[in-house]
């Protein structure tokens, strides 16, 4: 048998039709379904009078429109947002399939919910109407987004139209410094490689790096693969990866955990496997970075300074300098000269534990600077609920963090969590766009102890010299 | 996708050029998170005044027209935003089939993958169906896809042109989803090996 990628083995794994011209139907393993891209899907399947193929297989969660605001049992003011989500609570019922409401503790971000759960195990298929289902990557799944259209084209028939893309590995060699983490991994690659650099590609990372992340951190690395422009992002599942899913509601147990497991330690890409692609970084040089414009591919170490339009070529300077008038920012200015209005810690990039636990160490004993508004938002009901226990939720509370309730907040403009114009925030989510917190906000991505670090002091802050 | 085989039935008249996917569904009903109960308001703005009360003008609130299932149309129908909202509305109405001199790109083939027949002809013809479809609620016509005809109320019969490949996709109701149905024993076999293969799953 010739040498194969993880991405062919899972893809032939799944291969249930194949036409001529590479035109071919995926089995989908698992698909995910929250209450933004689904309503005409499901309403699609009512009109042809069809029914779900495998609702066993199909999950849902309200994330996008939920409030996190402690009164959010009063309900959504939004009459949309609230409309989206009654949908979603009606789908899920009339056609029988697996569903965590807005009351349900274990209710969150759809790709933090998945693995937490255990949904998400090692070579599947999964997709989701969004595009951070590249998160699932992590567990060495073949996971991405989707349109409403192949939403309902999955809902029905378990399968996805789909042609093969081609094979990419970044590799991350070596050991990362102290204060350097996944999210400065994941944006560092996205620097290097800009964020088309991954276009028609699916990315396998790996590397000692990649290999001594926790599986928190590799969903980081991976949810943003899609912002390099990938349609997925994989990493080989190891012992980190069966030790994660061990135990969790929906992974296999007994005789079907050993069988599972069987397969899952053949899920490697073969040394002489052939890549179209390849990147390699050293680890020891990744530095703690920041994005400084509206494209996640403007990525500096935080030691740096703001660019000029004319440090770049071709369609690039007039972007940048778009995007500095944008984010208010002159060429020259130090970094860590940038103050910050509000912190933003959550989102299905940083919204988990292991994220959380990193803010609670920079930030214990000490205050969030006067005037800023911080807040914390955890992933999942579930995530809330550990960090409670693990006292972290105190720590942030005397801090002068607000600690809220999970959901996508302020990652994106569609729930009462919004930057007002002008308004500058640092934030662990995945989307650095004009507008994306909200009209005329402006956003620095960084990492979960970078955002900790701009909360105690005011500006943007090298985390290292906190430490 | 519902299939369109033979449709006999009335025709309302809608002399206009460049009806546009505005006037066909007007933007403020595209917040709903359904593609069904746009019918009503089909051509919101020619069709109810600001009160809500109707248009007593208005070709589909005359009694004759009210349960038109095809439409008679002037040059470039369907032009302006791709949304898909407009066929979605045309045919929550109850139209599966509309006949004019030409027609949008975008709107002519989301037509297709909504199960509406979208008919283009030369103005002559165009003009001839225009007047049987004056004649009201009486004048049935009859448009038959598998033989590529439409036979006016007085049994005149005009042919008509169609891509071989749409013309089959809605001959037999398929749509992507349909054209993958079409492959199920294909997906139930690959779901009863991996039942053996990853029982997990
Ligand atoms: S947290 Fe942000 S990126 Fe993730 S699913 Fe929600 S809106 Fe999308």
């Amino acid at each position: 048998m010739s040498p194969k990628t993880l991405y062919d083995k899972i893809w032939d794994a799944h291969l249930v039709h194949e036409d001529e011209d590479g035109t071919s139907l995926l089995y989908i393993d698992r698909h995910l379904v929250h209450e933004v891209t689904s309503p005409q899907a499901f309403e699609g399947l009512r009109m042809a009078g069809r029914g779900v193929h495998a609702p066993d297989k199909t999950i849902a969660v309200p994330d996008h429109n939920v409030p996190t605001t402690l009164d959010r049992e009063k309900g959504i003011e939004n009459e949309e947002s609230r409309i989206q989500v009654e949908a979603l609570d009606k789908n899920a019922k009339d056609f029988g399939i697996n569903y965590y409401p807005v009351n349900d503790i274990r209710q969150g971000i759809v790709h933090i919910v998945g693995p937490e759960q255990g949904w998400t195990l090692p070579g599947m298929t999964v997709v989701c109407g969004d595009s951070h289902t590249a998160t699932h990557g992590a567990f060495g799944a073949l996971a991405h987004g989707i349109g409403t259209s192949e939403v309902e084209h999955v809902l029905a028939t378990q399968t996805l139209i789909q042609k093969k893309s081609k094979n990419m590995k970044v590799e991350i060699t070596g050991k990362l410094h102290p204060g350097v983490t996944a999210k400065d991994i994941t944006l560092t690659v996205i620097g290097k490689t800009g964020t088309a650099g991954g276009t028609g590609y699916v990315i396998e990372y790996c590397g000692e790096a990649i290999r001594s992340l926790s599986m928190e951190g590799r969903m980081t690395v991976c949810n943003m693969a899609i912002e390099g422009g990938a349609r997925a992002g994989l990493i080989a599942p190891d012992e980190t990866t069966f030790e994660y899913i061990k135990g969790r509601p929906h992974a296999p147990k007994g005789a079907q955990w050993e069988a599972a497991l069987n397969w899952w330690k053949t899920l490697y890409s073969d040394d002489d496997a052939h890549w179209d692609k390849v990147v390699t970084i050293d680890a020891s040089e990744i530095a703690p970075v920041v994005t400084w414009g509206t494209s996640p591919e403007d990525v500096l170490p935080i030691t740096a300074t703001v660019p000029a339009p004319e440090d770049f070529a071709g369609g690039k300077v007039d972007a940048a300098r778009r995007s500095l008038e944008y984010m208010g920012l002159e060429p020259g200015q130090k970094l860590t000269d940038i103050k910050i209005d509000t912190v933003f810690i959550g989102s299905c990039t940083n919204g988990r534990i292991e994220d959380l636990r990193a803010v609670a160490e920079i930030v214990k004993g000490k205050k969030v600077k006067d005037g800023m508004r911080a807040m914390i938002v955890p992933g999942s009901g579930l995530v809330r609920a550990q960090a409670e226990e693990e006292g972290l939720a105190d720590i942030f509370i005397e801090a002068g963090f607000e600690w809220r309730l999970a959901g996508c907040s302020m990652c994106l403009a569609m729930n009462p969590d919004q930057l007002s114009p002008g308004e500058r925030c640092a934030a662990t989510s995945n989307r650095n766009f004009e507008g994306r917190q909200g009209r005329g906000g402006r956003t620095h991505l960084l990492s979960p102890a970078m955002a900790a670090a701009a909360a105690v002091t005011g500006h943007l802050t090298d985390v290292r010299e906190l430490m | 996708m519902d299939k369109f085989e033979k449709l006999t039935g009335v025709a309302a008249p809608l002399p206009l050029i460049n009806v546009d996917t505005d006037m066909i569904i007007p933007k403020q009903f595209l917040k709903t998170i359904k593609r069904s109960g746009l019918g009503v308001n089909l051509f919101d703005e020619m069709r109810y005044n600001d009160d809500g009360s109707e248009k007593p003008d208005f070709v589909l609130n005359k009694p004759a027209y009210r349960s038109a299932e095809i439409l008679v149309a002037g040059d470039n129908f369907g032009c302006g935003s791709s949304r898909e909202h407009a066929p979605w509305a045309i045919k929550d109405f109850g139209i599966r089939c509309v006949i004019a001199p030409s027609f949008a790109d975008i709107f002519f083939n989301n037509c297709f993958k909504n199960g509406i027949l979208p008919i283009a002809l030369p103005q002559e013809q165009v003009d001839l169906l225009m007047k049987d479809a004056e004649k009201g609620e009486n004048a049935r016509m009859t448009v038959d896809l598998e033989k590529q005809e439409i036979t006016t109320s007085d049994g005149e019969v005009i042919p008509f042109q169609v891509d071989a490949f749409k013309k089959h996709c809605l001959l037999e109701g398929l749509d992507d989803i349909g054209l993958t149905m079409a492959k199920a024993s294909e997906i139930s076999s690959f779901e009863s090996a991996m039942a053996m293969e990853r029982p997990w799953v």
